[in-house]
């Protein structure tokens, strides 16, 4: 079965057709970025972009996936140049343990495409599937509000 | 001939022994500082010429002055962070304090997780808010010594005196000459010296601190944003098979029959096998063993299991029915008295106002976000582990005995843990996972479900606590009593963080006080969960201090100050005790930065409360509204802490900022519910952790004191719980005495 991850086609064989994404990524095909946590799609830690929307790969069968464009936590960056959410989180210093943290920039990615400059009632309602044990909540909503800015400023400029 | 003599290395004897054994060893050689547990100093020696050396550790490239530096000719600082690191920041703010004194760039520095190995790095347990105290003086001696051999190799290159030479940003420099070498370039020379005598190892003052105190981003963090494979879970070999362990889901059952030929019969299934375990929760529990070829293969397959269980020595323990003992057993004292000084009865009699009040709090999960896995691999009688763990060091002698080998034969990876919580404390995961390696040939990662970790965990025990207390006239606390109520495992002393202590707050504080306890049987396994003990008591004794105020008309913040009293150090009056003077000052910090005393609109108000735990003096201000149908805002949290001089500051708002959240997450709506020895529930959608939603505001400010620096990461929680209930009272009139809230009618 052909899957397309962050642009690059993959062969995948000897696969139950019902096996998550999740585990297609980490153990087929080595992508560790993408965690679980609980998987029954109520943490978010495993969220990867279906067609650029964001999912629950914990729950997407392999089957689901095909002919799809996966994009996975190490496909946000274009190659050295981060994305501007990633550059964000270190700026604002976000991460404590850090296991949630791609699972949180993927949701927030799918977020500023839709919203380029979200609320904050805007970033909680497509946040909210995302969970921090850690308690980060308040410097990821900075740092998606940095992020928007620096979006924002970098269009404003090259307009 | 010895050459350890009361914990220090002979090394004259050392010499005598290597030459003994023809090993040619160079009096160039450099000596390795190492620091031994309990903080002392050895020397050991270490040649890069000999062929056969006495001492285990192996010579890196460049100079390595001691455990903690590694500087190579080309300039490169690796400092090395011995604690494991599991979300608490320490990754980043250890190595800050060996840099500080190293007087290197940040920009220079690559830090590294350093080997384990407690012989050379002392105690490498990340818990009890410990890392910081107990390492801050010998990480400044290490980047000090380092910086005074460094400065001396110049003195000796450039035939001046070392007082004429200063550091700076990697460099040494001679003022007077324009003269100036980099690190890198004295190397060599460095290495050859003879280690100075620490009592000449200068400390930077405070004064001087060009890092410490910064906000500095954690070290890991491009990676964790790029999703490199950091943690436990990420960990990747040649071969890797992969396991899930199932126990009975009531501690202490045996397993009696199990479908292991329909199991094996699953796609990617290698084997299947039943461990018996050695009968301690903390090791390793009977059960059964599922070895596949992929994680979902074998999480698949545990699926299918059907087993019997045998459970008559299985846990039946019971939540509700503790909950209806200890209401019985809050009419009369406790069975065993902790404390009872002045007397308490005359006190209640005469006292002007007089409260009773039953308080109780449920058992919690500590649901780290990564589940609880370990990967091992066990070959010609050793065994190489890598974990997610917070206590390496206490897994060496653990996984040694249970596998009946030498230590020695134990190497242990330190990985990043997705959360800790005190969970990772207890290496039960280890355990299984090193006796399922035995069964295996090649390595293999034992990896647990989200239900695994949440239905074997070793829960933050629930606990009561009946109150009587008494203020006088004028409004000051005279009585207090408590019976609280709490549960035994070995049937003598109260299970992991159901303790409570003699001095506990306001004991010291008061004249006349009863303390006693009476405890429960439990075969629930329970152990520490942030700021153990304390983060359940503060509840109960910082909401009941509110209601003895309120009963008494006083102003909740007056009431906390003429606790306190004059400024002074309580017993055990260390730099490390409870300082009445350090505690008012949080609090008026805390009340001063909330606004306290202002007008709030109706359905709105502010709650105070103050705790010490983990060396650290912390209050909050929780500011909330409450609507008709008990609808909770929490507008913000004011936090402010006194740790001493802060390391890192990013790190340390970030662990006060979690702190607020943890806390509020955890008395929001989390319980555990016990029935038959059976845990309910095992999954986020009925376990609701806090989202972003919910999270309130906080405000941290930091009282940073000249006394030694503290750690961040359990303080700031205890006293979350009862501003929280103590605002919630000033809004609507409601005492909260038992949580999860939700159980009280509140919601979000």
């Amino acid at each position: 079965m052909k899957l397309n991850i962050n642009g690059r086609d993959h062969e995948v064989t000897g696969l139950d057709e019902a096996t998550p994404l999740l585990w297609v990524l980490r153990d087929a095909l080595g992508l560790k970025g993408t965690k679980y946590g609980c998987g029954i799609a109520q943490c978010g830690a495993c969220t990867v972009h279906l067609n650029g929307a964001p999912v629950r790969s914990c729950s997407l069968p392999l089957t689901a996936a095909r002919g799809q464009r996966i994009t996975t936590i190490e496909g946000l960056a274009a190659g050295d140049e981060l994305h501007p959410l990633q550059e964000a989180w270190i700026e604002q210093d976000v991460p404590q343990c850090g296991y949630c943290q791609a699972g949180q920039l993927m949701s927030a990615a799918a977020l500023l495409r839709r919203t380029p400059k979200p609320t904050d009632a805007e970033i909680d309602q497509a946040m909210a599937g995302n969970l921090c044990r850690c308690g980060t909540y308040l410097r990821i909503r900075a740092a998606i509000h940095a992020a928007a800015a620096r979006t924002q400023t970098k269009a404003d400029a090259s307009a | 001939m010895s050459v350890v003599d009361s914990g220090y290395l002979d090394v004259d004897a050392l010499l005598r022994l290597a030459e003994a054994q023809h090993a040619f060893v160079s009096r160039r050689s450099f000596l390795q500082l190492l620091t031994v547990a309990g903080g002392g100093l050895v020397l050991a020696l270490h040649s890069s010429e000999s062929r056969a050396v006495a001492d285990t550790t192996a010579a890196p490239a460049g100079f390595a002055p001691n455990a903690f530096v590694r500087i190579a000719p080309d300039g490169t600082v690796v400092v090395y962070a011995k604690i494991p690191e599991v979300g608490q920041g320490v990754k980043t703010s250890l190595p800050m304090i060996v840099a500080e004194e190293l007087d290197v760039d940040w920009s220079q520095v690559r830090i590294e997780q350093a080997a384990i190995n407690p012989t050379v790095y002392g105690r490498q347990t990340a818990g009890g808010t410990r890392s910081t105290p107990t390492n801050w003086m010998p990480l400044r001696q290490a980047g000090a010594t380092a910086r005074l051999m460094l400065v001396n190799a110049a003195a000796k290159r450039w035939n001046v005196a070392g007082a004429e030479l200063k550091t700076e940003r990697g460099e040494v420099l001679h003022p007077s000459s324009g003269r100036r070498l980099r690190y890198g370039e004295l190397t060599t020379l460095a290495a050859s010296l003879p280690l100075p005598d620490p009592s000449r190892v200068k400390l930077k003052e405070r004064s001087q601190f060009k890092l410490l105190g910064r906000r500095i981003g954690g070290v890991d963090n491009r990676a964790i944003v790029t999703g490199q494979p950091l943690f436990g879970i990420d960990m990747e070999l040649p071969g890797l098979l992969f396991a899930t362990y199932t126990k009975c889901p009531a501690v202490g059952g045996t397993v009696v029959k199990v479908n292991a030929a329909e199991i094996k019969r699953l796609p990617g299934v290698r084997d299947v096998f039943v461990l018996e375990g050695n009968g301690k929760p903390a090791e390793v529990m009977p059960g059964v063993a599922i070895v596949a070829t992929s994680t979902w293969a074998a999480m698949a397959a545990q699926r299918k299991l059907t087993i019997e269980w045998d459970e008559t020595s299985a846990s039946k323990d019971s939540w509700n029915a503790a909950v209806a003992q200890a209401r019985e057993l809050a009419k009369v004292s406790g069975a065993d008295t902790l404390r009872s000084s002045g007397n308490v009865t005359s006190a209640f009699d005469g006292a002007q106002h007089r409260v009773d009040a039953f308080y109780s709090y449920p058992f919690i999960a500590h649901a780290p976000l990564e589940p609880q896995n370990c990967t091992a691999h066990f070959k010609n009688g050793s065994i190489e582990l890598w974990a997610p763990t917070q206590s390496p060091d206490r897994a060496l002698p653990t996984l040694a005995a249970l596998l009946g080998i030498p230590e020695s034969k134990v190497t242990i990876h330190q990985q990043r843990g997705g959360g800790g919580f005190g969970r990772r404390l207890i290496n039960d995961v280890m355990c299984e996972a090193a006796l399922i390696a035995q069964r295996v040939k090649g390595p293999v990662k034992l990896q647990w479900t989200r239900e695994d970790d949440m239905e074997h965990d070793f829960y933050r025990v629930g606990g009561f606590h009946a109150f009587k207390g008494g203020v006088d006239e004028q409004g000051k606390l005279v009585a207090w009593a408590d019976h609280f109520v709490t549960f035994t495992a070995d049937g003598n002393t109260p299970t992991s963080g159901g303790d409570m202590p003699a001095e506990e707050f306001p004991a010291l504080l008061v004249l006349n006080v009863q303390l006693t306890q009476t405890k429960l049987p439990l075969k629930i396994p329970t152990g520490p969960w942030r700021a153990p003990r304390s983060n359940s008591i503060a509840f109960a004794v910082q909401s009941f201090l509110h209601e003895l105020s309120t009963a008494a008309g006083k102003d909740h913040l007056e009431f906390l100050l003429q606790l306190m009293g004059e400024p002074r150090w309580l017993p055990p009056q260390t730099e490390f005790a409870l300082n009445t003077g350090r505690a008012a000052n949080v609090i008026k910090l805390a009340a001063e930065k909330s606004g306290w005393g202002s007008p709030l609109p109706q359905g709105r108000g502010r709650g105070l409360a103050f705790h010490f735990s983990h060396a650290g003096h912390f209050a909050e201000v929780a500011d909330v509204s409450v609507d008709a149908n008990r609808k909770l805002t929490v507008h913000r949290v004011t936090v402010a802490g006194d740790i001493g001089p802060i390391i890192n500051r990013s790190g340390a708002e970030n662990q006060c900022e979690g702190s607020v959240i943890d806390g509020f997450s955890a008395m929001l709506g989390q319980e555990i519910a016990i029935e038959n020895g059976r845990i309910e529930p095992s999954n986020f959608d009925r376990y609701p952790l806090l989202r972003i939603n919910h999270a309130p505001p906080v405000d941290v400010h930091f009282i940073e004191s000249d006394n030694p620096p503290t750690g961040a990461g359990e303080p700031a929680l205890p006293p979350v719980a009862p501003a929280i209930c103590n605002a919630i009272f000033a809004a609507c009139g409601h005492r909260v005495r038992s949580l999860p809230l939700t159980r009280e009618g509140f919601n979000v």
